[in-house]
């Protein structure tokens, strides 16, 4: 069943205190690949059957006034299989 | 990307600058290029025009403010006085006090809950600068009605980033007020207070001097944070991909500020700094130029040094970041290999950026070019003085003439239900929703928190010395007679600290006010800073600083007046401090001090829709010896509260839930005695022994004094009207959890 993915982010400007820890635990525990880490949340919502366009419209709607804080973060809304 | 240096700037002389979208104005504008000589580069227009405005340089309030300087008392107390990050006291035994309270009121309006946790860091970091330890913080907070959506939103959002950054730090929040009033609404107040303490030879100042001495940064990288108007400069030179828009609003990270500290202090300790400044608002442009005119030479700062969190920041947005957490230090070249080892140590990032010169101007290159080339005093000091437009408003004249009534309770019933009705209504009604989500004890150094009269700390574990904070501010009274209004904030917040057994020492203030450019606000704001000055004067007390906040309104309604006072006071040893609950039964209850019926700004009018028609007089004389006899007394008194918002009634109250000890009281005009909110009383409890004392001490002082009743039961009675602990426990702390959840 698809679900519909909400995946929020610090917007790129923001400082991240959450990625910038986990940037700099990584090389102390040997994993060098990193040059930055940035930090998000990833909300996965079931609706009943397939999503229509006007829930993908209210999910829209609630990832800009509850699921993120449209002062510092930005949301993207999509369908996963 | 064209860099806008010195060259270029000699060169095209008049290419269009943006300084009316900096906030400058034409004829600021035009000072600037006649102190350069040429038209500012786009980085020194961006300092000037952030170093200028209101936030930084006090245009509007410098006039007035001088005479906090000019009726100064001299003070003996007082180590380091206005000018400085934030003043130093004396407290004795070798022991120094710095204190300071600032406002973020707009920051929290935008974004709640960082704008408050970057408020707390702001204030601590400038405590941190003074060479002291933070050991405290106080949040007083204005907001619109308690049941406007708005402040649903904002209240428990800035609650939890006051709770969120000082509990992180391990600081305690031992105070603080929290007032409801429809001003506010779009506009709330977040005033943040620090306390810190030090020894006498560690105090540290904001100074650059001595050729050759080594600028270091350390702390954050910088990011593109709270420089949202700059951004007009950045996409006026540059127009490749970046970061769509700056934000306004900058993310604090408590951690990293912990980390500050505890690396400061060991630097402190270990002698490296010849001088220090953080790095708050207008960042690196304040700490530069501050450091540099305080300093005796020039300074010369490699801008691409800093150490970037954005790698596309452009030097204008460095200069103007205000990404949290930082410092700025003057290191001597020999220390400072000790100096980067603590910082290693501590995994604090530390970077020389530049030095100080024997020259009288600072220099800011960038890749080698030179972008900034000015006199720092005539960015950091010297910008422009306006004395506005002063007009009393013609609303006070109206509500002097108008006719001021409210209904009162007579019969017992009556005020039993008025006094249920006073101590539910959100600005009496118990606030522990808020102060429960703050750490009170951590450290474990606190003595008093809230709700008591004021925050008390220990700050020797051997001798038992402390100190007292208290901040206070009746926005109602200074409303309705601003000069009364900061003097009577002023009394009260002494008052607050003899309830609890300390003797007050030194004050701080922040001057929350609308629009200077409305010369009825700016009215209001003069005949503040005149009652508040001549307050301290005559009682004797150093002001050590402040803070001012204007613009504080939503189109043209101006928030109240709101003068938020904090005293500072000391006392020998805080095992024998005053609680202000009442403690045991079979007491006797005396209110200290004559009250006048009147009800012009207390809440009981407030809940009436009603704001009086005259402050109360403040009696500044009568105060004084108030406080003496609170100091003398206070070896009797088994309890103390001091009576202000809510009037006796929510006194009584008060002291009655502390421990849940009821009280037997008779009052003669029963409503007036319980609601009015007479400055200059206090009510407190002795044994039954100590009655000839307290006769001798109100003889001695000439205050007035009046036995109202005795302490016990498990009900207060007031005249016939009897009110169960049960009841007034449910009345009293049911509005917030209600209201917020």
């Amino acid at each position: 069943m698809a679900k519909i993915i909400v995946e929020v982010m610090l917007k790129p400007e923001i400082l991240d205190p959450q990625g910038q820890a986990v940037a700099s635990a990584l090389p102390r525990l040997g994993f060098t690949f990193a040059k930055s880490v940035r930090q998000g949340k990833r909300f996965e919502i079931e609706v009943t059957g397939d999503p229509t366009p006007a829930q993908l419209a209210e999910v829209e709607k609630a990832a800009e006034t509850l699921l993120s804080n449209p002062v510092i973060e930005t949301y993207v809304v999509k369908i996963e299989k | 990307m064209a860099l806008d240096t010195v060259t270029t700037a000699t060169q095209n002389p008049d290419t269009k600058q943006p300084f009316a979208e900096l906030g400058l104005k034409e004829d600021e504008y035009a000072r600037i290029k006649t102190i350069l000589g040429r038209r500012p580069t786009s980085s020194e227009l961006a300092m000037y025009s952030v170093m200028w405005s209101e936030h930084c340089s006090y245009k509007s309030s410098k006039i007035h403010l001088k005479q906090f300087g000019e009726k100064a008392v001299k003070s003996d107390a007082l180590l380091v006085g206005i000018g400085e990050n934030a003043g130093v006291v004396d407290i004795g035994q070798n022991y120094a006090i710095t204190f300071k309270i600032e406002s973020h009121n707009h920051p929290s309006f935008i974004e709640p809950y960082q704008g408050a946790a970057t408020g707390v860091g702001g204030i601590v970091r400038d405590i941190l600068t003074m060479g002291a330890r933070p050991i405290a913080v106080m949040d007083p907070l204005r907001f619109g009605l308690a049941d406007a959506p708005d402040t649903r939103r904002l209240l428990p959002g800035i609650v939890a980033g006051i709770g969120g950054y000082g509990n992180c730090l391990g600081l305690p929040n031992i105070g603080g007020e929290i007032v409801f009033d429809e001003t506010y609404a779009g506009n709330p107040l977040v005033n943040a207070l620090c306390v810190g303490v030090m020894k006498h030879e560690d105090i540290k100042l904001a100074t650059a001097h001595g050729t050759g001495n080594l600028v270091v940064l350390f702390g954050a990288k910088t990011g593109g944070d709270g420089i949202g108007g700059v951004s007009v400069l950045a996409s006026e030179t540059f127009s490749d991909a970046k970061p769509t828009k700056r934000p306004a609003v900058q993310v604090g990270d408590p951690f990293a500020e912990k980390v500050l500290i505890e690396c400061c202090l060991e630097i402190f300790k270990a002698d490296l700094v010849i001088g220090i400044q953080d790095l708050g608002g207008a960042g690196l442009s304040c700490a530069t130029s501050e450091l540099a005119s305080a300093g005796s030479g020039g300074m010369q700062i490699n801008l691409e040094k800093v150490p970037l969190r954005d790698p596309s920041l452009s030097p204008e947005e460095i200069l103007m970041s205000e990404s949290q957490e930082r410092m700025c230090a003057i290191v001597a070249p020999e220390k400072i290999k000790t100096f980067m080892a603590i910082c290693k140590k501590w995994d604090v990032t530390a970077t020389v950026i530049g030095e100080v010169t024997d020259g009288e101007r600072l220099h800011i290159t960038f890749n080698g070019e030179l972008i900034v080339d000015v006199p720092p005093r005539t960015v950091a000091h010297d910008g422009p003085v306006y004395n506005r437009p002063i007009k009393k408003p013609d609303y006070i004249d109206q509500l002097t003439k108008s006719k001021f009534e409210v209904p009162l309770p007579t019969a017992p019933d009556e005020v039993k239900a008025a006094i249920l009705k006073l101590i539910a209504s959100p600005n009496i009604a118990d606030k522990s929703w808020v102060t429960s989500q703050y750490d009170k004890y951590v450290q474990g150094n606190t003595v008093l928190a809230q709700p008591e009269d004021s925050g008390l700390i220990r700050i020797d574990e051997q001798t038992h010395l402390g100190v007292a904070v208290s901040t206070d501010a009746n926005a109602r009274w200074s409303y309705l007679d601003p000069y009364e209004g900061a003097k009577l904030a002023l009394a009260e917040s002494c008052r607050n600290i003899a309830t609890t057994g300390a003797k007050p020492l030194a004050v701080t203030n922040c001057l929350n006010f609308g629009s200077p450019e409305d010369p009825g606000v700016m009215w209001q704001f003069a005949e503040t800073v005149r009652g508040l000055a001549d307050a301290a004067l005559e009682l004797g007390l150093p002001i050590t600083g402040g803070n001012v906040s204007f613009y504080n309104q939503t189109g043209a309604v101006a928030i109240l007046p709101t003068p938020v006072i904090g005293v500072l006071g000391v006392i020998q040893d805080v095992r024998k401090r005053t609680p202000m609950g009442i403690p045991a039964a079979g007491l006797d209850l005396y209110l200290i001090g004559k009250y006048n019926g009147n009800l012009s700004g207390s809440e009981w009018a407030y809940l009436h829709g009603e704001i009086g028609n005259a402050s109360p007089v403040a009696d500044l004389e009568m105060e004084k010896r108030l406080v003496n006899f609170l100091l003398d007394g206070q070896p009797i008194f088994e309890s103390a509260h001091d009576v202000s918002n809510g009037g006796l009634a929510a006194t009584i109250v008060e002291s009655v839930l502390k421990n849940k000890i009821g009280a037997r009281i008779e009052l003669n005009d029963v409503a007036n005695a319980l609601f009015s909110e007479t400055p200059g009383r206090v009510l407190v409890s002795i044994k039954d022994s100590a009655t000839n004392e307290i006769v001798n001490l109100a003889g001695k002082y000439q205050i007035p004094i009046y036995k109202i009743g005795t302490t016990g039961g498990t009900d207060l009675e007031i005249n016939l009207a009897v009110i169960s602990i049960e009841e007034l426990s449910k009345a009293h702390t049911e509005t917030f959890p209600k209201l917020f959840g």
